[in-house]
């Protein structure tokens, strides 16, 4: 029998040209502003931080990460961060509210089988890339590190 | 073999009668332009139980349960169920029916699961080897996604070809004889997997189009009919990109839908004002389609003559992650009062 009449070359241009592409401008603005508003968000806590408490820039810093961290775990548990998300994308994505919103969600989402084979292994899922690489490129930026301060400095 | 015509099509020598069916549904389902023709829905997404599969198996079991009880049969009375739905290991399907020992025929068809189990629920009687069947589908937006993509609280933009898992669920009661009103199978085009090397996940109707193409080819072939003997011809969740790139491929093969076709995922939600991008997709799209709005309007004579045909993209998330593309199947079924 004659079955579709068509390379799959040529039907991948005919899905391409049918296939609605993501809104890049309006998706780029949205990102821009809502991580840029995340981002003045930690900026005035850390003020907040420094004006209040007698800490050095490095030690508000910290606190700075670990209430942003908290923010977002709190607002995915309450089901708002993935509505942001919606709008921000990677504006969501890359602040560091994006890494806790990647770990809070499957410790909810994973609750069903149990802590030890659930949310254990599975907190990992989509932040675990992070993680190990983040780990790797540090290792290898140490070594650099290492010998560009002990050898040429 | 009498029974086959063409290529692939198949006549039911004394045609199977659908006697009773019912749907059950989530929230945003009951909400879209459908909503008022589903009578048994819930505004909460656990449908009262512990988690999402288990919800998925509880509107499963609604649905055969109201069919039983409608039917005035009892489960001993039906010879074989034939369902199957998204999770692993069809794991909906296999606790639905865990309770009343009938026997089981366990499908996965991805979406195109609906019309999978009549076929095979209406050969089964029309063969001779039983009066009763039933054909049971079911999908969870949330079980979906937790099956198939990220979970569901982290923060994810969908690109606009992406579609949304129908929470839904179908069921059909098969008869050989009935004296009541009913909507008769007459002819059956069974499916072949189709796979054009789409390998982007966000777009499904892509992947699945080809397939549809060619089961209705065959089946227009093979009967001599064209799109307008039809009043309606529907497909199961190819989505506003699916939809438009089948009508193409058909085109190109002089082959007009024309104005009777239509896609399930595209009736059960509103696409200006419900946030579904492309439309809706699984098993329960095209069965709750079928089982709350288009049965219950060919029994008021609205359509006559229908072809349902399901579609589903067989894929699994490892053959994903390993590079390979999405094979696409399209089951059809005649549908006539």
């Amino acid at each position: 029998m004659q079955v579709i009449f068509l390379r799959s070359e040529d039907y991948a241009k005919l899905v391409e040209q049918k296939t609605p592409n993501s809104p890049m401008l309006k998706d780029c603005f949205f990102a821009f502003v809502i991580g840029g508003a995340i981002c003045c968000l930690g900026q005035g806590i850390k003020d907040l931080i420094l004006l209040f408490f007698e800490l050095d820039e490095e030690t508000a810093g910290t606190w700075t990460t670990i209430c942003l961290v908290f923010l977002s775990a709190l607002f995915t548990g309450i089901g708002w961060y993935d509505k942001l998300a919606k709008i921000g994308g990677a504006g969501t994505l890359v602040p560091v509210t994006g890494f806790a919103n990647a770990m809070a969600s499957p410790a909810i989402e994973f609750k069903k089988e149990g802590l030890v084979l659930g949310i254990g292994p599975k907190l990992f899922t989509v932040a675990g890339s992070v993680i190990v690489y983040g780990t790797v490129a540090a290792f290898f930026y140490g070594i650099i590190y290492y010998v560009v301060t002990t050898f040429f400095l | 073999m009498n029974k086959k015509i063409g290529s692939g099509t198949f006549i039911l020598s004394s045609p199977v009668k659908i006697t009773q069916f019912e749907a059950v549904v989530g929230q945003k389902e009951h909400e879209g332009p459908l909503g008022s023709n589903f009578l048994y829905w819930s505004d909460d997404e656990y449908f009262g139980q512990k988690s999402f599969e288990k919800a998925e198996t509880y509107i499963q079991k609604e649905a055969m349960n109201h069919v039983i009880e409608k039917s005035g049969f009892s489960a001993k009375d039906i010879e074989f169920i034939f369902a199957g739905d998204l999770l692993n290991q069809c794991a909906g399907s296999n606790f639905c029916v865990r309770d009343i020992a009938v026997q089981f025929f366990g499908l996965y068809g991805a979406c195109s699961t609906m019309a999978e189990a009549l076929i095979l629920g209406s050969m089964v009687i029309d063969g001779g080897f039983a009066d009763r069947t039933l054909a049971l589908t079911s999908s969870h937006f949330c079980s979906a996604e937790r099956q198939f993509r990220f979970p569901l609280e982290y923060g994810a933009q969908r690109p606009p070809a992406a579609q949304w898992t129908v929470t839904g669920a179908g069921c059909a009661l098969l008869e050989k004889e009935s004296a009541g009103p009913s909507v008769v199978i007459e002819k059956v085009t069974p499916g072949a997997v189709c796979d054009m090397a789409i390998t982007d996940l966000a777009n499904m109707g892509a992947a699945m189009a080809p397939a549809a193409a060619l089961t209705l080819k065959r089946y227009f072939d093979d009967t001599k009919t064209s799109p307008s003997d039809y009043d309606l011809i529907v497909t199961g969740d190819l989505g506003k990109v699916g939809a438009d790139i089948l009508r193409e491929l058909l085109l190109t093969d002089g082959i007009d839908l024309g104005s009777v076709y239509n896609d399930c995922g595209l009736m059960i939600y509103d696409l200006e004002t419900q946030d579904v991008h492309s439309g809706g997709s699984g098993c329960g799209c095209s069965a709750s389609v079928l089982c709350g709005y288009i049965l219950p309007e060919m029994l008021k004579k609205t359509y006559r003559n229908v072809l349902f045909v399901t579609t589903g993209a067989l894929m699994s998330p490892t053959s994903s992650l390993q590079g390979e593309s999405i094979p696409g199947i399209a089951h059809l079924v005649n549908l006539k009062v």
